[in-house]
């Protein structure tokens, strides 16, 4: 106590000279302030990367994060964005909606970051879009879900990298009715990313003169799943089956213990088989299988010079593994989304003369203004369409062939084979 | 698929839990009985065993066979001496008190779990099978023949899935007659039964529980490294066997062996029957509810017997 007392008479005239010039000093320094906030625009670019490091989506984060630091060190070594260098500010979401809303408020308020990037879980995604909405932070995310074309979601939230399900299925259906059989049962998870298949398939399927015999939904935390496969009637033709989560391996290799020799006609989702390696043992009953791809994984016979440059630069090889670690194979046919998302970033930048973050705004109508994407290095998995109203980019689908363990080009839809109308306008919104 | 051979495959996939889950059970059970301790790091020993199973034999390499027997035997004995490690520096020191051991516990349960995820990684890996092929299962049925045999779509096991279950009696038996017929089970009895009174008898009750702490988590471990050629190896893989040992330890009556083996068989068969049937979510809420009626009615368990 006695020597709180001291405090007060320890100002001496000759500290509080002191203390005055030094606020002399900076007041006369005011200028120079206004003139930091110019050179703000050397800064880097903060990139929120939201990213399942843990969870069920791991395997698929740690190939975004391999992706986006490919593509951000291109951009980075070609100049960055209007002059300005990228910086990824990574946060893990651990696949969790509740913790998703916190990472993109985490970049909004505290990593003071430009946009936010890269989320590719539905229900995170879902979590997560209010949220970037109400800060007003771009949200960009490589979901894949049907969520952001749907409307569901607000002006903040865009796919520009990546198809959405809803166009995916379309498109496969007719493949499906014409060359595999017309009684299908279909095999989904149990949450957002899983239904949509489920609705927009069904839907698609029984345009095409299909019928839709059983629907089984299965938790993407489910680790054992021979007890839900009696549940396929003995009359289907052609199992559909799409799975996430960590044990895809276990699904996909109980499903050929469960029909041995004699099974019927497969079409999947490479999702079941993301980060796998198609010759892992058990999967042999695969061969002649078919199966979508967003990419395909193992290199073509004619692959194009964007897909070997694309390919080289994260790193993967001919087998769609990396390059250092065969065993290490990659989730191919999602993560260019990633890549691509970067560079529709750079140049919806590029276009609204993007200084800071006041002209995210700015941003947002750029990137809505765009149309058409050629096939380049930009865009290695195909050419691409956006639609600015419904925030949503349209691409090539592929369909690949299990030929001798080859997972082998057998079909390649046209973006028209994609479209849909338009179900929400989000520049009616406002910014 | 028709009734009956619905029936039998789902039977013969909800003794595979039945299983992996009794021998778990009997860990935590043997855990609660001699030590009273409530033992919640229980199902990080059990994805421990399932961790070690793969980087026993991903490192040995060779013959899948020669990795997965490696893993048999090693993985439960590193595990069992973590756990007799933890029992000894953190259980003991806290006196075995009821309220900080479940406390203390929940700390492991994080330290291990985070651990495993600093050093093995988030991914879901798998172990091969020492051998694996699958057995069609012939049915009857009643044609304008007669009887006959034939193969329904899908009725299918595998060698190795019956051999899990043939492995788990073989140890469940073993830990009968480890407690039933050797001295140190007569130790552990005794133990358990009164502590004071084994303390004065000479028995050195710290070493019993450090050991009864560390087979606990190796049979815990044991289970894991049988089920992992069938899932996979992933560090959050710990949490659905710690809440169905609880619910069958709950049920058996806390500490009762026989009690603890016939509740994983109910509930294991249980599970794999409702889930084929109706939905894997009714199987669990079934089982928790049958946890409440149990805690109602008979708050002892089954086989417990009221002064335990």
């Amino acid at each position: 106590m006695t020597k709180d007392q001291k405090g007060p008479a320890s100002t001496t005239r000759r500290g509080a000279l002191k203390t005055l010039a030094v606020g002399g000093a900076a007041a006369a320094t005011l200028p120079l302030w206004a003139r930091y906030t110019h050179a703000q625009s050397a800064a880097p670019i903060k990139i929120g990367f939201q990213v399942h490091r843990t969870g069920i989506g791991a395997a698929y984060g740690r190939w975004y994060d391999r992706t986006t630091q490919a593509a951000v060190r291109l951009i980075n070594e070609a100049g960055g964005i209007n002059g300005r260098p990228i910086e990824i500010v990574a946060e893990d979401d651990g696949t969790d909606a509740k913790r998703g809303a916190e990472v993109v408020e985490k970049f909004a308020t505290q990593h003071n970051c430009d946009v936010a990037f890269g989320t590719l879980f539905s229900h995170v995604v879902i979590g997560s879009a209010p949220r970037a909405g109400e800060l007003k932070i771009p949200y960009f995310v490589v979901s894949e879900g049907h969520h952001v074309a749907s409307g569901m979601l607000n002006r903040y939230t865009l796919q520009p990298g990546i198809t959405d399900v809803k166009s995916q299925v379309q498109a496969m259906a007719p493949f499906v009715s014409q060359n595999l059989g017309k009684k299908v049962t279909m095999i989904f998870p149990d949450f957002a990313f899983g239904h949509d298949h489920r609705d927009y398939f069904s839907a698609a399927m029984q345009a095409a003169g299909g019928e839709i015999l059983e629907l089984i939904a299965i938790p993407p935390t489910e680790t054992s799943f021979t007890k839900y496969f009696p549940r396929i009637p003995r009359g289907t033709e052609v199992l559909y089956h799409v799975m996430v989560g960590p044990a895809v391996l276990t699904f996909v290799k109980e499903l050929g213990e469960f029909f041995g020799p004699s099974r019927p006609e497969m079409f999947g989702f490479i999702d079941s088989l993301e980060a796998v390696d198609i010759a892992s043992p058990g999967l042999e009953f695969l061969e002649g299988s078919y199966f979508w791809e967003g990419n395909p994984r193992h290199a073509q016979a004619d692959q194009s010079p964007f897909d070997a440059f694309y390919r080289e630069q994260v790193g993967v090889d001919a087998r769609g593994a990396s390059v250092s670690d065969p065993a290490d194979v990659s989730t191919y046919a999602h993560m260019f989304g990633c890549w691509e998302t970067l560079y529709v970033l750079k140049a919806g930048m590029e276009a609204a003369g993007y200084q800071g973050t006041g002209d995210r705004a700015k941003l947002i109508e750029a990137v809505e203004a765009m149309t058409d994407m050629p096939h380049s290095n930009e865009h290695p998995q195909g050419a691409k369409r956006f639609n600015g109203k419904t925030h949503q980019v349209f691409g090539h689908q592929y369909i690949t062939q299990v030929q001798d363990g080859f997972l082998k080009l057998a079909h390649t839809t046209s973006i028209e084979d994609t479209l849909y109308p338009d179900e929400v306008d989000y520049t009616t919104q406002p910014l | 698929m028709e009734f009956g051979p619905y029936l039998l495959l789902a039977s013969l996939e909800g003794a595979v839990t039945a299983a992996v889950l009794a021998l778990t059970a009997v860990g935590l059970s043997l855990v609660f009985g001699v030590m009273r301790v409530v033992n919640v790091a229980h199902g990080e020993f059990f994805m421990l065993g399932a961790v070690l199973a793969w980087w026993i034999a991903t490192t040995l390499g060779g013959h899948p066979a020669v990795g997965f027997l490696a893993a048999l035997v090693i993985a439960p004995v590193v595990v069992a001496a973590i756990a007799a490690v933890a029992d000894m520096t953190v259980l003991k020191r806290i006196a075995y008190d009821p309220e900080r051991t479940i406390v203390a516990t929940i700390g492991l349960l994080y330290i291990l779990q985070q651990l495993t995820l600093m050093t093995y990684g988030p991914e879901a890996r798998p172990v091969e099978p020492p051998f694996n092929s699958r057995i069609a299962l012939p049915w009857i049925e009643r044609t304008a023949e007669g009887w006959q045999m034939y193969y329904p779509w899908g009725l299918a096991t595998t060698s190795y899935k019956l051999a899990v279950i043939g492995a788990a009696v073989a140890v469940l038996l073993a830990v009968w007659a480890l407690l039933a017929r050797t001295r140190i089970g007569l130790l552990m009895r005794a133990t358990q039964l009164d502590r004071d009174m084994a303390t004065a008898f000479g028995i050195p009750v710290e070493r019993v529980y450090a050991l009864v702490f560390g087979l606990g988590a190796g049979l815990a471990a044991l289970g894991a490294v049988l089920i992992v050629p069938i899932q996979q190896a992933h560090y959050l893989m710990g949490h659905d066997p710690l809440l169905l040992s609880f619910i069958v330890v709950i049920i058996g009556g806390l500490g009762s062996l026989p009690g603890t083996v016939v509740a994983a068989i109910l509930i294991g068969l249980s599970d794999g029957i409702i889930s084929v049937f109706f939905s894997p979510t009714l199987a669990k809420i079934i089982a928790t509810l049958l946890v409440g009626f149990v805690l109602v009615f008979r708050p002892q368990g089954l086989f417990g017997t009221r002064a335990a």
